[in-house]
């Protein structure tokens, strides 16, 4: 397989409804929404012909699951957000890029399947970035799931799996990540206009991980993400997951052009509208101290090891 | 008019195996059987609701996380195909649930006026939880009882595992109330397992009982201690011991579940009807009974 996948730019976009459903009732959401117009415009010029979403709102307890439906449609409510409306979705999927990503986590040694049912619950982040991102469907799309036990080397070997496919396939590919940042929402109900992040610390942390994000600088992300689960992350699953997987899918590096569109606060999270598009040169490598991994091996089984 | 009462306690787990194995027409895929335990648990349990003279099933749910407190579903009928995201492969089922509108708005406002954060759910597109389906056709296949939903909240996630045993007794206790003021007889479910340590990979015949077994001898050592408990009659100790056993063998009653239930009961001191105990995935699941009538009390297993 090729070395150098074609990937024409990277996001980072936060998974809750509001953008969507309710960008009038707080300016911060406005501004959100305003990012993904953005982003969308973008994704149009670059000549991308797969968009690819990796959503921590998808999680998955069986190996890795990949979305091969072609044409899955259905009407989706959040589960916390069901005041601000449906979201009424019919989306395009590239099931031949879902089968060749599937083989490819299964070579380098993942349990990884295709998901291909009507009514199957595609979860919120991934229906408001492709509504918002892809709205007519013109760009076929691919969604991967988020499991809920698997840690960095998981995480990174999927990411290459991801880049196996591509290379393949020879895709013109947008990466997309569905994430927030500190993940901390306020526990009561809050007036629209009342919305902020949820502490000066999670605030803190967010507008530091920015500054690296500005900076193209994700494999450095991808090496702290242990230290911002501990920091801002409230503990779902094990870990902070997605600039692993970012990373080891566009490419484990900090050679990139950053820019970040939108930062606000939603119901206390951090969600941010972030752009990285693969450049020449960058800020060098600063952060790097953990092992890279190209096969998966399974849990080791440490008390086996012990036993004499 | 007389008061409402609580007429039993349920903790019934949610595999969607255990559907999947019955094949029930709702239900799209097709079994070889599997996982008899449990369901023979399921099907004596349903018997015995079938003696018992209620007007609605309540259940809390870990299948429908809210951060925002506590949500109640707050529409009459709810029409769907529930499709699990976790095994499509085995559960893709067609319902048509009833909601006793007036329970829930009850019970809500009750926790309401209890302090609890609280909500109710009327957006008519929303989909009833895997959870709450899979635990209510088991214990009643025929379907010909309202029930109310209840979210569940992440306390544990965002605060500990003992937030969580104090928020979901509060909640128990206000639910409670309210259904002593409804004058109705209700069936309470906690609709989740014991420990709850999944394999990551799923045999390709997913009914094949040669590969069925707990995760780990931890993880059975405690859902054992926990239902010998269960047998003596302590659940004040059980949910006392219930944040070590969350935190050891990511017990699914961090949803809240069998705490809001027992705080909803009192507390039990009488023993709880055991009805079965099998793996799924390797997680452990136990189907219990709480009766407070004594005359129909029984010793099952």
């Amino acid at each position: 397989m090729s070395e150098s996948p074609d990937i024409r730019l990277g996001l980072y976009v936060p998974p809750h409804p509001h953008p969507l459903l309710a960008p009038e009732q707080n300016e911060g959401w406005g501004r959100l929404r305003d990012a993904f117009e953005t982003c969308r415009q973008r994704i149009e010029e670059s000549g991308v012909d797969l968009i690819l979403i990796y959503s921590t709102t998808w999680p998955s307890i069986i190996g890795h699951q990949i979305q091969a439906h072609p044409n899955p449609v259905f009407t989706h409510v959040d589960d916390d957000f069901h005041f601000l409306g449906s979201m009424e979705y019919e989306f395009k999927m590239d099931s031949e890029f879902a089968n060749c990503f599937r083989d490819f986590s299964e070579e380098r040694g993942l349990h990884a399947r295709t998901v291909a049912y009507d009514g199957f619950p595609i979860d919120t982040g991934s229906v408001v970035a492709l509504k918002l991102l892809n709205p007519d469907n013109r760009i076929p799309a691919c969604i991967v799931s988020s499991n809920v036990y698997s840690n960095r080397a998981e995480q990174i070997v999927l990411g290459k799996a991801a880049r196996d496919a591509m290379s393949k396939l020879g895709r013109k590919v947008a990466v997309v990540v569905v994430a927030s940042l500190s993940n901390r929402m306020f526990t009561e109900h809050i007036e629209p206009s009342e919305d902020s992040i949820h502490s000066a610390k999670d605030d803190e942390w967010n507008r530091k991980i920015l500054e690296f994000f500005e900076d193209g600088r994700l494999e450095d992300i991808s090496q702290l993400s242990r230290d911002i689960h501990g920091q801002i992350r409230v503990s779902k699953v094990v870990a902070y997951k997605p600039a692993w997987w970012m990373a080891a899918a566009m490419g484990q590096h900090n050679n990139y052009d950053g820019e970040v569109l939108a930062y606000e606060a939603l119901h206390g999270a951090g969600g941010a509208v972030i752009q990285l598009t693969p450049a020449e040169g960058g800020i060098g490598d600063k952060e790097f101290d953990e092992d890279d991994v190209e096969f998966y091996r399974g849990d080791r089984s440490v008390l086996d090891q012990g036993m004499i | 008019m007389a008061n409402g009462e609580i007429v039993l306690g349920c903790l019934a787990p949610h595999p969607p195996h255990v559907v999947y194995a019955e094949n029930p027409e709702q239900n799209e895929p097709f079994s070889e059987g599997g996982w008899e335990a449990l369901r023979w648990g399921y099907n004596m349990l349903a018997r015995k609701l079938k003696d018992i003279d209620y007007d609605c099933i309540v259940v809390l749910t870990p299948h429908w996380q809210t951060y925002i407190g506590n949500h109640f579903l707050g529409l009459e009928r709810f029409k769907n195909i529930s499709v699990d995201p976790i095994f499509p492969n085995l559960f893709r089922f067609h319902h048509d649930i009833k909601v006793d509108v007036e329970l829930s708005e009850a019970m809500q406002r009750s926790a309401e006026e209890a302090g609890i954060v609280s909500m109710m759910m009327r957006n008519p597109d929303f989909r009833v939880d895997y959870g709450t389906i899979v635990s209510c056709h088991m214990i009643n296949p025929d379907w010909d009882k309202p029930l109310v939903t209840i979210s569940s909240n992440r306390s544990t996630h965002y605060y500990s595992d003992e937030v969580m045993n104090e928020q979901a007794s509060a909640l128990g206790k206000a639910v409670s109330k309210a259904i002593e003021e409804s004058g109705k007889k209700v069936v309470l479910v906690a609709s989740h397992s014991l420990s709850h340590r999944h394999f990551v990979t799923e045999a390709p015949l997913p009914e094949d009982m040669s590969r069925e077994h707990i995760y780990n001898h931890s993880q059975y050592v405690w859902d054992m201690k926990v239902i010998e408990m269960m047998r003596e009659g302590k659940m004040k100790e059980v949910i006392g011991i219930l944040p070590e056993m969350i935190e050891q063998t990511m017990a699914e009653a961090e949803g809240g579940g069998l705490t809001w239930m027992m705080a909803a009961m009192g507390m039990p001191d009488y023993p709880a009807e055991i009805y079965g105990y099998q793996s799924v995935i390797g997680t452990g699941n136990v189907i219990a009974a709480w009766d407070p009538n004594s005359s129909t009390r029984a010793i099952v297993l």
